[in-house]
């Protein structure tokens, strides 16, 4: 087990190392003059180049990257072109509101999924049916159309909850709930259609699997049964699919958050992008590739205690 | 006296370890036998002898790492694909389970012409020959455009046979052919084995886990104990009076169908474990 | 022997005809080809530019010149509505073709030859995963073209991956399926191979994913724009959403167009993969709802019973539904076992031998339908129990051994709490007594070492020993009837004989009754005390053991008897032929 961590966590290294690469030569590869672009058409020429000077921008692309590499191994992923703002510092401020909508975003769907699932699977009928519907719907439409579709009923016209902005976990947790509920919810939504498919179709795997029948047959009650023994047994490939969905959360977010007006780290990389601002954009991607290896690897960590094959041997 | 059709030379079957730096796993260390032509060898063993394996050995589906397989005296244990393509023609296979060697989505037409267009024949020559294996195998002509759901375990074995016997060969590795067959179904699927054999003289290297099947269709019997040959002989004489241990517990463990003859039987085992 | 009878070939419909059946596939196949329309006659219905902005139109409303009004900026919204379907279908389409061209072929060599290139390219597929595909695009679209067609080219990219799992996945499991070796032994090269056996499976599933992949790519499109990326000429529904989004305070029916012409469009792509698996017939599978109790078909009086009477069963019924009418599987048995008595239950497969023991049970699928005119168990009327009584029933008064030993343990538990679970509740035993009950009877069926077992996962131990653990299961709360389901079919005949010595020992030192469902006269021979013997539903004859081996009546059971090989002459020598070998066919 100790083992299968290490390679784990070695591998997520490796590939937070091939992204951040190959987003840096795709971002320095461009040809745009990017001092001319931070200070403007009206700028002088000399002022350009003091300012390409300033930015490193005349170095050889190779030293750059390894400015940019070694810089980044201690933890500092360097400053705007543009505003010449700390991109540490932008990306703490911007993440606890990118974090917050997506993990409530995954917990609901967590939930909200098995439920569903298992309904689904063990109800049948017209349950299922539903479910099934509504599972299909819900993968296909984009969050930020649900977005768009709350924000206007809920917040504009009945005005239950705020259309914009956010409010810090510590300035106040209700606010703090209201602020992210709806754009958590809308995430969830595709997630939660996904994950629930899956844990349905586990369920129905594992109920129809010879050893329900002899647990059954040796007179164990239908709540052991079904909700210790068959969803034990389905949640491994539920985690499977959670994993790759809270992926698409974070690219979903980074719509929603506009509808929503949050400052979370999709605004971050979404105005760096439209400006054109690398160190920036490249510090959101080596973030969300890093958070996105961190929960791949508490879930990979979940399987192997969810299952002994795994964890035994 | 000529060079056997089929001969096993000290062969060794292992497939590599998961995992880098594992040990590969070895399912047949060293396995020596020779099959005559219009021979049937039983080749018989429990499950994790690797009577299987070295079934897919000589058609070319397991990895042969040591020792020689030889067709009419022409190794052929380490053949390139095109090779091995040209041998088709003389080794055959029908496998165990009925229900996946058949294409589902295929008619028994295209199953039984597949191996004859693939050398070239013409479709109309293919769809003539098939026509007569079905005769052979006793299916009606009408179940050429069927699919293989439309048929019974034991009718799908016939179609297995039938594609074994497209192109004449000379040797049929047949891998527990009966095995999944009722009762009756598989007495007369042995007899079919066992009329093609004589009407065409074919060899049959014939895997099982049954004595009393080996029993009937073979001529010679080699028994596989973990990978290892333990004992060959004619099959009359390893069925009745085995010599090695593990073929002997293998006999007194067949219940037979008789409550007295099996309850002396069963006494017999259990004095022999005691001893 | 004589040809068999068949009746006619059923008629094949295509995938096409039955998806057409569907009034939901007409649907989607009609808004897809609104869609198609819309996109190439834009030109003809508005003679609007999209992108030309009038001032004075600025929130304009519906008129006559602007059938749909204007926008924020004063463009036409029809205008835009229809062009902007072009740019979705453009780029839904762009998505599809890229992520097949790339995932397809990768997908399908990956899976065939497995090795060095499987490794490297899932290694690929891991790293795009992994890597949220709109900050990919971001960076794509700030570093390269602000073209949210190029921009669908990479997204086409990062979507492969999904689409070389499909397609991979697909090929190894058509690859691990005996007639793609049979294929192979007929001597059809890999070419073919992938033609004829592999190529067929992966369209389906292929179909159905390009429809997600489409709808995907038309929400992804939809947000790039909504952000504000991408050419301001290119008119697009995210765009216009962008647009309406600003002035959500004004003018909020400007998101009704573009909002529901992307929902439809997306709806109606995904919903028309979902049928097109319907009418493959690869849909998720139904579920039943939950099981009725055995129903009393008569009220028959309940018959004075010998007093050593265990079990009686009379006049058992089961059937299936199906379209063309029930299909009865078990028609009409009566069966009776006496305590300490050893009833064998023999027939071929489809006789029903099964379905009778689990019906004792109740442990029947959910669609099954089982009725009887009587069933008593041990004095009691098994007839019309509930689930509760039905489970106080179950493994306290019967037991049940399996036939395959590895599927029949739960792979999530030790071995020893599935021991434990059923004695705490049926015998209330703590915690520490139920495991020392467990371990002594480890012990008694002949485990050697029941500490290490009763700490072991099902997949670390061997199927003999997994068959001993079931049926320590199966007695551990010591019933009086035993319901063995060919016990011993899965196991080698070394294996097969100590489990049946061991069955043998337990049922007599317990004095327990056994129904024992086999297909074998010598597990019979060996264990049995009387036989039923069950053809097509039906027990045909029932005698005592001895006799139905030495004079059996019904001509089934003799020609049952007669197949069996075993006493019958060995085959003899080879006598080499001296004729030359003929063909087959000559």
């Amino acid at each position: 087990m100790l083992v299968f961590l290490f390679r784990r966590i070695a591998a997520g290294a490796v590939l937070v190392v091939v992204v951040a690469t190959a987003t840096f030569l795709l971002l320095n590869l461009t040809g745009t003059d990017v001092a001319r672009n931070v200070l403007g058409e009206t700028a002088s020429r000399s002022a350009v180049t003091a300012k390409s000077h300033e930015l490193g921008l005349d170095q050889p692309l190779v030293e750059r990257y390894w400015h940019w590499v070694e810089q980044a191994a201690q933890g500092n992923l360097g400053s705007s072109w543009f505003t010449g703002d700390s991109v540490n510092q932008s990306l703490m401020d911007t993440l606890p509101v990118t974090l917050s909508v997506v993990l409530t975003g995954l917990l609901i769907a967590a939930v909200l999924s098995v439920a569903l699932g298992a309904a689904a699977a063990l109800r049948g009928g017209w349950v299922d049916r539903a479910v099934q519907f509504a599972a299909v719907l819900g993968t296909a439409v984009p969050s930020f159309l649900i977005a768009l579709v709350l924000v206007v009923t809920l917040a504009v016209q009945l005005g239950w909850l705020p259309a914009t902005g956010y409010v810090a976990l510590g300035t106040s947790a209700t606010d703090w709930f209201r602020s992210i509920i709806l754009p958590a919810v809308s995430l969830a939504v595709a997630a939660t259609a996904a994950t629930a498919m899956q844990v349905r179709g586990a369920m129905i795997d594992v109920l129809r699997a010879d050893f329900v029948r002899t647990l059954r047959s040796r007179g164990l009650s239908t709540r052991s049964v079904v909700f210790k023994h068959a969803l034990r047994n389905a949640a491994p490939p539920a985690l499977t699919v959670i994993a790759l969905q809270f992926i698409g959360l974070i690219s979903g977010a980074v719509v929603v958050e506009k509808v929503f007006g949050l400052p979370g780290i999709g605004t971050l990389a979404n105005s760096a992008a439209v400006r054109g601002d690398a160190p920036v954009l490249l510090g959101t991607v080596v973030v969300t590739v890093g958070i996105v290896v961190a929960v791949n690897l508490l879930l990979d960590i979940a399987y192997g205690w969810l299952n002994p094959k795994v964890r035994v041997s | 006296m000529t060079s056997p059709l089929l001969e096993l030379d000290d062969v060794v079957v292992e497939y590599p370890g998961k995992g880098r730096g594992k040990k590969p796993f070895r399912v047949l260390h060293g396995v020596s036998l020779a099959i005559e032509p219009g021979e049937t060898l039983g080749l018989v063993g429990e499950s994790g002898s690797g009577k299987t394996t070295l079934g897919r050995a000589v058609l070319g589906l397991a990895p042969v790492t040591g020792g020689e397989i030889r067709y009419e005296g022409r190794p052929i244990s380490r053949l390139g694909k095109r090779e091995r393509r040209a041998l088709s023609k003389d080794i055959q296979v029908v496998f165990q389970d009925p229900f996946t060697s058949l294409n589902p989505a295929m008619t028994v037409m295209d199953i039984l012409t597949e191996p004859l267009l693939v050398t070239g024949v013409a479709r109309a020559d293919a769809e003539a020959r098939v026509q007569k294996l079905l005769d052979h195998v006793y299916l009606p002509q009408d179940a050429a455009r069927r699919l293989p759901r439309e048929f019974s375990g034991g009718q799908r074995q016939r179609i297995a046979i039938a594609r074994a016997l497209c192109r004449d060969p000379k040797l049929i590795v047949c891998d527990e052919p009966v095995s999944a067959l009722d009762l009756t179904t598989q007495a007369r699927v042995l007899d079919l084995f066992i009329e093609i054999q004589e009407a065409t003289g074919v060899a049959y290297l014939f895997v099982t886990h049954d004595l009393s099947v080996v029993r009937h269709i073979s001529h010679r019997v080699a028994v596989l104990y973990r990978g290892d040959i333990v004992e060959t002989g004619d099959a009359a004489q390893v069925t009745e009076s085995p010599e090695h241990a593990y073929t002997k517990r293998l006999l007194l463990a067949a219940p037979v169908p008789d409550p007295e003859r099996q309850a002396r039987r069963r006494a017999e085992r259990l004095r022999q474990a005691a001893s | 022997m004589t040809a068999v009878e068949f009746p006619p070939a059923p008629k094949r419909d295509g995938l096409v005809r039955r998806a057409l059946r569907d009034p939901l596939a007409v649907g989607c196949l009609v808004v897809l080809a609104l869609l198609i329309v819309a996109s190439l006659a834009a030109p003809l219905l508005t003679g609007y530019e999209p992108d030309h902005s009038v001032m004075a139109d600025t929130l304009a409303p519906m008129s006559g010149s602007h059938p749909l009004g204007g926008d924020g900026v004063g463009r036409d919204v029809l205008s835009r509505l229809l062009y902007g379907g072009r740019t979705s279908l453009v780029g839904g389409t762009l998505a599809v073709l890229v992520a097949f061209a790339v995932g397809g072929p990768l997908g399908l060599i990956s899976g065939f030859y497995r090795g060095w290139f499987d490794a490297v390219a899932g290694w690929i597929v891991n790293v795009i995963m992994a890597v949220p595909a709109i900050i990919v695009m971001l960076v794509v679209m700030a570093a390269v073209s602000q073209d949210l067609n190029v921009a669908m080219v990479v997204l086409g990219v990062i979507m492969a991956p999904m689409v070389f799992r499909l397609i991979r996945a697909s090929v190894i499991a058509v690859r691990e399926e005996l007639y793609v070796d049979a294929a192979r032994v007929s001597g059809l090269g890999d070419g073919r191979i992938m033609r004829r056996h592999v190529l067929p499976v992966v369209i389906a599933p292929s179909l159905i994913q390009a429809t997600q992949v489409f709808a995907v790519a038309i929400g992804i499109q939809a947000g790039l724009a909504f952000l504000g990326l991408g050419k301001a000429s290119q008119a697009s529904w995210g765009a216009m959403l962008g647009d309406a989004f600003t002035n959500i305070y004004n003018a909020p029916a400007l998101l009704v167009w573009p909002g529901a012409a992307m929902g439809l469009t997306i709806l109606a792509s995904s919903l028309l993969g979902n049928v097109v698996r319907d009418a493959l017939g690869t849909a998720e599978p139904r579920v039943v709802r939950r099981r009725k109790r055995v129903e009393r078909r008569a009220a028959a009086p309940v018959a004075e019973a010998p007093a050593d009477r265990l079990l009686t069963v009379a006049g058992l019924r089961v059937g299936y539904p199906k379209p063309g009418g029930d299909k009865t599987v078990v028609d009409g048995v009566s069966l009776t076992v006496a305590r300490g008595e050893v009833l064998g239950l023999v027939g071929e497969s489809g006789s029903g031998k099964s379905q009778t023991a689990f019906s004792v049970l109740g442990l029947l699928p959910n669609e099954a339908e089982v009725t009887a005119d009587r069933m008593v168990f041990d004095g009691k009327d098994l007839l019309g129990l509930d689930l509760a009584a039905l489970n106080a029933l179950r493994g306290r008064g019967i037991g049940y051994i399996p036939q395959e030993p590895m599927s029949n343990l739960d792979p999530c538990f030790r071995i020893g709490s599935q021991l434990v679970e059923p004695m705490r509740k049926h015998l209330g035993l703590s915690r520490a007594e139920a495991r020392a009950k467990a371990l002594e009877l480890l012990a008694r069926v002949g485990i050697p070492d029941p500490e290490r077992v009763f700490r072991s996962y099902p997949h670390q131990i061997s199927g003999g020993m997994a068959q001993r653990v079931l049926i320590a299961g199966a007695v551990s709360c010591d019933p009086r009837l035993l319901i063995a389901d060919e016990p011993t079919t899965a196991l080698d005949v070394t294996v097969q004989a100590e489990v049946l010595d061991l069955m043998r020992s337990l049922q007599q030192e317990r004095e327990m009754g056994m129904i024992l469902v086999t297909h074998d006269f010598g597990v019979v021979a060996d264990i049995c005390d009387r036989v039923a013997v069950m053809q097509k539903g039906r027990i045909v004859e029932t005698a005592p053991a001895r006799q139905i081996f030495a004079a059996p009546e019904h001509g089934y059971t003799r020609m049952l008897l007669d197949s069996t090989l075993e006493g019958g002459p060995a085959r003899g020598d080879l006598r080499v032929p001296d004729k030359p070998l003929k063909e087959v066919t000559s």
